[in-house]
């Protein structure tokens, strides 16, 4: 395999991986904060005793997320230098920022939350669950200003065989920043919130601590609801925008070959080949990929032969189509898990407003199932994503294949690789039983943390330390 | 001072940042294991730590971020050139941030064990590799005149540059140390100052090999009006005092002279460099040198970051030294402490 080949899969399966942990990271530490200021408010003990249950899974959940993201910063430099020379102006700006602004503020204010329950006033303690969630949400919006810059360039010049910034403000308004960072956050939101509303009909299934479970769902399933109904909605919006600026993206997802026509009709699924160019086998909805795309009822949707044509008058010679299947079923997974999930939102908060939740087996056993859909929903959108932007790196202005590190060699790469895999893998499996331990201990169980003596003591003084300490 | 100036400045002051905080996170990270006689005392060991190692980590990251932005062709050069070195920092880097957190979660003995272990290589492989980073770039190293590092094994595992692993590896075991004295309480403290004093001698023999090497393998000495040579001077001065502050068992003052040492042998490396940023060894008249001119970002770039950086620092410094001032009270290991 080649350093390109050996590159990508590194990239894919390191960032895909970190990818598990980060919505659930934004989505509970949103959650947190909000029952943590339900328990300042109403001063309700069983709310303290579910931000910190709740709390307790998201720290495990979180570290995983912080030292897998460490690698993000670091692989752009290590494999693919070439691109970073060539976008590092542009492209290192909203990370350095992403860093400083959203890194430190989360890994200090979290350090405040877990150390300090006995140290802290009630609020301040809050404030700094919620200065977390803050951090995690600006983390993704800089690090989606890159990516969006990556999907759309803007605000920038080729100079000297690299690009440079010449607007931040207009990185900062990308359009594809403003329909891919909603997107993304409340995928997060739906994340975190499926997450405790499928653990708590695991309680309320096996009939523990049900009080708890209960006020757990409710929370959450609001959060759901709204979520699931914003993903769908930021979704269309996003389709909207891709029919505008990677047409090539948005024909690969509906496996369109030759142009629509108007009105367009979608492609529910297809048996498609690549090779010859064409789908052996479609089913479709009249009218629907029109309105998917422009939001009316007519308008003809560019296909992929019509495009490849066009770009390579534009860009030269070369294969502008990305891997057809991948980008078409990709999408077809994020987009009907991303239905269930507003379908599941809204029937979750009816059952519940009903006060039938109990009743309901079904659907509580549903919602174990669907504590799997927003991870596999958000890691289909990225390899959509990512993949219906090949061969760019850079749309328009770099391809993959020329932005790896010439100095890095295959076995370099190989081992890097292996290693990083099995580490990953480890933690995988200690995540999830570490997971399954905590919930099945329960919120009863008491998360104590460190409790000291309360003599203030001056570490520049050995004689004042010993008198006390006698 | 030009903007290249000031981010050059920045860039290496998060290095430098980075190492004096995280030098103790390390240096507690190599002793819980062997100091802590007991779990309760590792606890204590590790919990001294608790709230802030993750930020000091978030320093590199900034560090590495910065670099990315300001000077994108030092961050390509330096990160594909050192390509293993880096592999390995990354997995002890998430090795040991999870060892943190998972080490209590499981009442066993076996569990606690491995994570320990997870926790002890984690925190000897970093200062290990970038003192062993640090060193090569001082040295020289083969970059071509596009900017590519070929480096072979031996360009960056050799006798200079693994002695300069050694030091910064035993700088950060004495700083973890003197941190733990002013953050513990009773015979875990008393045992960690013992081994600090007892470190003392071994340091100074590093210290003054490892500079003789970078005298005879470097120019570090000899640029800037050899000002390396009197920011050695302040650190014998600094390394005497320390002696007497150890021996005399004034754990603060110790502290923070440890953390100066770390600081100035850090920062002549950086100050040494500058306007380099990495030497080029390939060609004998130095012009395929990486500076803070040809590898810079354009002049719109760096004014924007100066901007947001500028903007955002009292508030980053701010906060955390609130975070020290929040938990300033030591460890007691001999009462409950779950987390």
């Amino acid at each position: 395999m080649n350093i390109v080949t050996l590159s990508r899969i590194q990239f894919a399966s390191t960032t895909l991986f970190h990818f598990i942990f980060v919505p659930l990271s934004i989505g509970l530490a949103f959650l947190v904060a909000i029952m943590e200021t339900l328990y300042v408010i109403k001063k309700d003990e069983q709310y303290k005793k579910m931000a910190k249950f709740w709390g307790h899974l998201f720290l495990i959940n979180f570290a995983v997320g912080v030292v897998t993201g460490i690698l993000q910063e670091f692989q752009f430099g290590m494999n693919w230098s070439k691109y970073s020379r060539f976008v590092g102006d542009v492209f290192g700006t909203p990370l350095a920022i992403e860093a400083l602004l959203a890194f430190f503020m989360e890994s200090t204010f979290l350090g405040f939350w877990v150390f300090g329950w006995d140290r802290l006033p009630k609020w301040v303690h809050c404030l700094c669950i919620w200065l977390v969630s803050i951090g995690t949400i600006c983390s993704a919006f800089f690090i989606l200003v890159a990516n969006s810059f990556m999907q759309h360039p803007v605000g920038m010049k080729l100079e000297n065989g690299r690009l440079v910034m010449k607007s931040f403000s207009k990185l900062l308004e990308n359009g594809q920043l403003w329909v891919e960072f909603p997107h993304t956050v409340f995928g997060s939101f739906a994340t975190g919130a499926f997450f405790i509303t499928g653990v708590s009909a695991i309680m309320l299934l096996k009939k523990k601590n049900v009080e708890f479970a209960k006020k757990s769902f409710k929370v959450a399933i609001i959060v759901g609801m709204f979520s699931g109904v914003w993903i769908a909605a930021s979704g269309h919006e996003q389709a909207l925008y891709l029919v505008k600026t990677q047409p090539m993206k948005m024909a690969a997802s509906e496996a369109l070959w030759e142009n629509s026509g108007s009105p367009g009709a979608w492609t529910v699924v297809a048996n498609i080949n690549p090779e010859k160019k064409q789908n052996t086998m479609e089913v479709k909805i009249p009218y629907l990929l029109s309105f998917l795309s422009y939001g009316k009822l007519s308008g003809d949707v560019e296909g992929m032969n019509h495009l490849q044509k066009q770009y390579t008058k534009k860009y030269g010679q070369g294969n502008y189509i990305p891997p057809v299947r991948t980008a078409f079923w990709s999408f077809r997974i994020m987009a009907g898990l991303g239905g269930l999930l507003s379908i599941l939102g809204i029937w979750g908060y009816y059952l519940n407003h009903r006060k039938k939740l109990l009743e309901s087996k079904l659907f509580l056993r549903i919602m174990i199932a669907a504590i799997s859909f927003p991870f596999i929903g958000s890691s289909a959108g990225w390899i959509m994503t990512e993949i219906g932007r090949q061969p760019w790196v850079v749309f328009g202005y770099m391809k993959t294949k020329d932005a790896v590190s010439p100095g890095v060699t295959a076995n370099e790469l190989l081992f890097s690789i292996i290693a990083f895999s099995c580490f990953y893998t480890i933690l995988a499996i200690v995540m999830v039983y570490l997971f399954i331990r905590e919930i099945k201990k329960g919120p009863e169980h008491g998360h104590n943390h460190e409790s000291n003596t309360n003599i203030s003591l001056d570490p520049y003084s050995k004689e004042e330390y010993n008198v006390v300490s006698q | 001072m030009s903007l290249n100036d000031l981010w050059f400045t920045l860039v290496s002051t998060l290095f430098v940042g980075f190492i004096f905080l995280e030098g103790f996170d390390f240096g507690i990270g190599m002793i819980s294991r062997f100091l802590g006689k007991n779990d309760l005392e590792r606890r204590a060991f590790i919990n001294t730590i608790g709230p802030f190692w993750d930020a000091n980590e978030v320093w590199l990251i900034t560090g590495i971020g910065g670099m990315f932005a300001a000077f994108p062709d030092w961050y390509a050069t330096l990160l594909s050139g050192f390509y293993i070195p880096f592999v390995l920092i990354l997995l002890s880097l998430i090795g040991r941030g999870v060892a943190f957190e998972f080490r209590g979660k499981v009442e066993s003995k076996v569990w606690r064990n491995i994570w320990d272990w997870v926790i002890f290589f984690g925190s000897c492989f970093p200062p290990m590799l970038f003192g062993i980073i640090f060193s090569a770039i001082i040295k020289g190293l083969p970059i071509d005149r596009n900017m590519v590092m070929h480096a072979s094994l031996s360009d960056i595992f050799n006798v200079y540059t693994v002695m300069g692993g050694i030091t910064l590896t035993m700088l950060c075991l004495w700083h973890g140390l003197n941190f733990a004295t002013i953050r513990t309480m009773h015979e875990i403290r008393d045992r960690s100052r013992n081994v600090a004093k007892k470190l003392l001698p071994i340091n100074a023999l590093l210290i003054i090999v490892f500079s003789i090497m970078t005298l005879n393998t470097t120019d570090l000495f000899y640029v800037h009006n050899h000002i390396i040579v009197y920011v050695f001077f302040i650190g014998v001065i600094v390394y005497l005092l320390a002696l007497i502050f150890q021996v005399k068992e004034k754990d603060g003052w110790a502290f923070t002279m440890s953390g100066l040492i770390l600081i100035l042998s850090t920062a002549s490396i950086f100050i040494g460099l500058f306007p380099r940023l990495l030497i080029s060894s390939t060609d004998s008249n130095f012009n395929f040198n990486l500076t803070i001119f040809n590898a810079a970002s354009s002049h719109y770039s760096l004014r924007i970051m100066s901007f947001v950086g500028i903007g955002l620092l009292p508030f980053v410094l701010g906060y955390q030294i609130w975070s020290y001032y929040v938990f300033r009270k030591r460890v007691n290991h001999k009462k409950n402490m779950e987390y």
